[in-house]
């Protein structure tokens, strides 16, 4: 099995799911960190609290986190082709891949900014900051190590997801692992791809763990 | 007392719990002096955090005004709200640094939220980091700071934007008790240099003694009583102020009587054996329970409990004369069983 093609593909693949992977964590997070501060700030005891924002933000993460990610995939076929223009290859599967983990990255940004104490928050308002300052001056440096440990995690996931896309048409090592591995039976090809795959999540991983034990100053 | 700093007025507020309502301040009047270390007394729940609160608006109060410097807060949109507080710091029992930042980047965030340029935010901040006394630490971050370190940086961050009022919301209450009278020092001589009015939060009647020339004394969700701080501890009027002011005695096994006096001694009176001349002088034996002295804005006062006999007359001869020698004297209950 080990010819230049097949090493050729390989690469492709990781090449692929590093850009599937990373492009859907960068659009992920422009939409699910906003959506995690609102979660924070509009909530009961949040510095701007607002039931009506907080319940629809609340109602829309929950409803498409409950989605399995291959029906979302399929279901918002219309939508990326209405975006990326096509439904099958990497770039395609960016657009299921950042509706899926949007949702999912709020959750895991609403959690890390809870864990700022009320205190610190009030007393910047004691100060006179105003709610915007105290977003990005209190609640996000003081949140850093958890908001990058949460990015780890979110990154992993999206990364799992990637190799689901594989399934419809998606590209990155998932396509090769059930091109090759399953549908031709080829057990090797299957094994490296996934040793790959295990590779990549354990890099990702430890460079969250390193960043946010690094910028945590609380020790 | 000075021109006012801090006016209340009719302030009310309520919080709704699972419990039904509960109020927390009921219509509270209040005058805190410009200048003045205004101290605020009360058992734990009887309102006296939420009154300080009220006081910079982090709880909007439901009724009621709180005039600060003539400008009423409760009226105040959010903008110049955040303005006015800009004058008026505060500091927290828990110092609610930032975490994430140094000593000197802490002191810099009030200039920082104010828009001050970054330059001249670091040198007022090593200003104020020398001023505390915690020059050699400005790049530490919290975590590596002792409790006392952490709240000079506290008091320094409050200072920054140059505040009119010092709110201190049970500032010491986790600090051990040599620590705690350094930060007290700290404040009065911010008090008495920077001429910072100061409002002191505490359930700790040694921290108002220490320092305040004013307190009011908070009960069950009102002002129980409000006046100079030697004033109440020569002649407290309220049942709350009492508790606070009276010696804690275990209650003595009855010997000579049930009957007990507290006698105030003000500092200037003590040169001649008082106690000692009154037995002679009403031919009784007393029994001295509780004594003790205490350092009063700078004048000595001294405090005793003594038992007396029980024949009515007799302790009134014996009130009689200490009052002839210029002395506070009262009858007290509950220190003999």
């Amino acid at each position: 099995m080990w010819n230049e093609a097949m090493i050729q593909m390989l690469l492709l693949g990781i090449v692929e799911t590093l850009y599937m992977t990373l492009c859907s964590t960068l659009f992920g997070y422009l939409l699910g960190l906003p959506m995690g501060i609102l979660l924070v700030t509009s909530g009961r005891g949040g510095i701007l609290p607002c039931r009506p924002l907080f319940k629809v933000l609340d109602v829309i993460v929950n409803l498409t986190r409950s989605i399995p990610f291959l029906i979302l995939m399929i279901a918002v076929i219309p939508f990326t082709r209405l975006v990326v223009g096509t439904s099958i290859g990497s770039t395609a599967t960016i657009v299921p891949l950042v509706l899926s983990a949007a949702p999912f990255i709020a959750r895991l940004v609403e959690s890390s900014l809870q864990e700022v104490d009320q205190g610190v928050i009030e007393a910047a308002q004691s100060m006179g900051a105003s709610p915007l300052q105290i977003v990005y001056k209190v609640l996000l440096p003081e949140a850093l190590p958890s908001l990058i440990n949460g990015a780890a995690i979110a990154t992993t996931t999206i990364l799992g997801y990637s190799a689901m896309a594989g399934a419809v048409g998606g590209g990155g090592l998932g396509n090769i692992a059930i091109s090759y591995g399953y549908n031709r039976y080829q057990t090797d090809v299957m094994f490296v791809t996934v040793v790959l795959l295990i590779i990549i999540v354990q890099i990702f991983q430890e460079i969250g763990t390193r960043g946010a034990r690094r910028s945590d100053k609380r020790r | 007392m000075g021109e006012p700093m801090i006016e209340i007025k009719g302030l009310c507020k309520s919080f709704e719990t699972k419990n039904g309502r509960v109020d927390a301040l009921q219509n509270i009047d209040l005058t805190i002096g410009r200048g003045d270390i205004f101290g605020v007394i009360g058992m734990s729940g009887a309102g006296k955090s939420t009154l300080v609160r009220c006081m910079n608006q982090l709880e909007r109060p439901d009724r009621g005004q709180v005039l600060f410097d003539g400008v009423d807060l409760c009226a105040l949109p959010a903008k110049e709200l955040r303005q006015a507080r800009r004058q008026m710091s505060m500091i927290f029992q828990q110092f609610n640094l930032l975490e994430q930042r140094t000593a000197l980047q802490n002191v810099c965030f009030p200039l920082e939220i104010a828009g001050e340029p970054k330059e001249n935010a670091r040198a007022r901040g090593r200003e104020l980091l020398q001023l505390v006394g915690l020059t050699e630490r400005e790049g530490a971050y919290p975590a590596q700071l002792s409790g006392g370190q952490k709240q000079r940086v506290a008091i320094a961050r409050a200072l920054s934007t140059n505040p009119k009022v010092l709110l201190c919301d049970e500032a010491t209450s986790a600090l051990d008790p040599t620590t705690t009278a350094s930060i007290l020092a700290l404040l009065q001589k911010i008090n008495r240099t920077l001429g910072i009015t100061i409002v002191i939060i505490t359930h700790e009647m040694s921290v108002i003694e220490e320092i305040c020339n004013r307190v009011a004394i908070i009960d069950r969700s009102a002002i129980a009583e409000c006046g100079r701080v030697d004033e109440i501890f020569q002649n407290p009027q309220s049942e709350a102020a009492r508790k606070l002011v009276y010696p804690e005695g275990r209650a003595a096994r009855q010997l000579i009587g049930r009957r007990c006096l507290r006698i105030v001694f003000d500092g200037s009176s003590s040169f001649e054996p008082v106690i000692a001349n009154m037995v002679l002088a009403c031919k009784a034996p007393i029994n001295i329970l509780f004594a003790n002295t205490k350092n009063i804005e700078g004048r000595a006062f001294g405090q005793m409990v003594v038992q007396t006999p029980e024949d009515q007359a007799l302790v009134e001869r014996m009130i009689r004369y200490l009052h002839a020698q210029n002395l506070t004297a009262e009858e007290v209950s509950g220190y003999v069983e």
